[in-house]
């Protein structure tokens, strides 16, 4: 049975301490309007990625609040070497800048207003390639499991996800958390049918309560629609894969934490706090929770799927799990770790614990995963509510 | 592979299909734990990944897997019956 102390793990030492396990170089825009110039620099500098997305104007208050720790988020990241931030005004793109700046790594920012974009990008593209020399001559070196934050979710679940998958990632995440590792779930809605396990399993009350806050809120939110959710949660990929009910999907779900003490609850984006599992308010769509995840500082992530949802993320590696024969079969390029022995009684949970373990030391030093092979770079906000 | 079905607890009242299973088949069951539990008859045909009912359920019965309320039987659902959104619902959010 491998403990994960006995595995060796390398990566880039960060100014603040942290470890990442990739080095990129972030085009980070502020807002829709600043990705034609962010993607400019991306195309010009090798060595550079940008994170385009729809959002970051006219939001405000706590969907605001949310935006930026997301952005800053990306940058503040292990796996970010240093960050430019390309906003259409100074004022909140400087707002980026200064987050991401705490955490010592290089960082510039640059604004579109007077200047135009293909000034904007000159600059921002000669400095990038200073960035790109500086972290091209970062080199691995060895990290302890302590040191590693890292994040799980599941997607397009079905049975085979709550009877091998989720509990392979439970098993292993029991053995991160005793070996000091920090570890991040969530999906607030998808607990339902198992919210009094998840309080069960919190390290104290206050804990316990901060996630019922949390979850009533996402319950009433549901409840003020006046829908039911069956084809949205469940999912009808869910339902074709034989998922019948929320009960029943969030049992499935909540193996993923194993017997793991919930150490502390975390708003969407935010980063953890102390080792062990933290519990963080968040969605069940796949890309927005990934990004959330990102943005707390995890620099890998566990995915199960059951019916084979083929998500990635650009920051960090996302390792496919999954233990449903026909998605092994006909979608084997997504799939990292097959786990279909455990339904034919051939793997037992040790046994596929080990197996993640392995591919998780692996991607660390630097195997790249099947998203990320296959380009899979969705960057999702979380929006909270409509815009002014 | 002797089963074809998986239960999560030996007193679920459902357990799931790990592979496509035919209408008048008899197969087993065991637990996660490989403790078997008989076999079962099947009703209908049974997708890979969708469950069986491993005993008769009463319309508005509480249905068990997990060891846990999934859902509630929607009509009366013969032990080897197909189990699923035609005849199990949410206990939670409903309109």
């Amino acid at each position: 049975m491998i403990n994960p102390t006995d595995l060796k793990f390398t990566g880039y030492r960060r100014p603040d301490g942290r470890f990442g396990v990739r080095n990129y170089v972030l085009i980070i825009p502020v807002d829709d309007l600043s990705n034609a110039a962010a993607e400019g620099v991306a195309h010009n500098i090798r060595g550079t990625m940008a994170l385009p997305h729809p959002y970051g104007r006219l939001q405000f208050g706590e969907d605001l609040e949310l935006t930026f720790r997301t952005l800053a988020g990306q940058g503040r990241n292990p796996n970010c070497a240093a960050a430019i931030v390309i906003g259409i005004e100074p004022n909140w793109t400087n707002r980026i800048v200064k987050e991401i700046e705490k955490t010592g790594k290089p960082v510039a920012g640059f604004s579109i207003e007077r200047s135009g974009d293909l000034k904007t990008i000159e600059a921002a593209s000669r400095k990038a390639k200073e960035f790109v020399h500086y972290a091209s001559e970062i080199q691995r070196e060895p990290f302890a499991v302590k040191q590693l934050t890292m994040s799980t979710k599941c997607g397009e679940s079905d049975t085979t996800s709550g009877l091998a998958s989720n509990p392979t990632v439970g098993r292993t995440f029991e053995r991160l958390a005793d070996a000091g590792a920090t570890l991040i779930f969530g999906e607030t809605t998808e607990v339902t049918g198992g919210e009094d396990i998840i309080m069960q399993q919190c390290a104290t009350p206050q804990i316990a309560a901060q996630f019922k806050a949390a979850f009533d809120d996402y319950q009433n939110l549901v409840k003020s629609q006046g829908v039911d959710l069956l084809g949205s949660q469940p999912t009808e990929g869910n339902i074709r894969g034989g998922l019948t009910t929320i009960e029943e999907k969030a049992m499935g779900n909540i193996q993923k934490a194993g017997r793991c003490k919930i150490v502390d609850f975390l708003k969407p984006a935010e980063e953890p706090r102390k080792p062990g599992l933290s519990f963080m308010d968040s969605s069940s769509a796949a890309a927005e929770m990934v990004t959330l995840c990102a943005a707390a500082g995890s620099v890998v992530h566990f995915f199960t799927t059951g019916q084979g949802n083929i998500i990635g993320n650009p920051v960090i590696p996302v390792i496919k799990l999954s233990a449903n024969p026909l998605t092994v079969a006909t979608m084997s390029e997504h799939v990292d770790v097959d786990l279909t022995g455990m339904l034919r009684m051939e793997m037992n949970l040790d046994q596929a614990a080990d197996a993640a373990l392995k591919l998780l030391e692996r991607t660390i030093n630097g195997r790249l995963t099947a998203a990320e092979v296959l380009r899979h770079n969705e960057f999702v906000l979380t929006k909270l509510y409509r815009s002014a | 592979m002797a089963h074809a079905i998986l239960l999560h607890e030996p007193d679920d009242d459902v357990g799931v299909a790990v592979q496509d299973l035919k209408a008048g088949s008899e197969v087993g069951a065991v637990t996660l734990e490989g403790k078997a539990v008989g076999s079962v008859k099947l009703v209908n045909d049974v997708p890979l990944g969708h469950k069986v009912a491993m005993r008769d359920l009463a319309n508005g019965k509480d249905v068990i897997e997990y060891g846990r309320v999934i859902g509630m039987a929607s009509q009366a659902t013969p032990r080897g019956s197909h189990v699923h959104t035609h005849n199990l619902e949410t206990k939670r959010w409903t309109v």
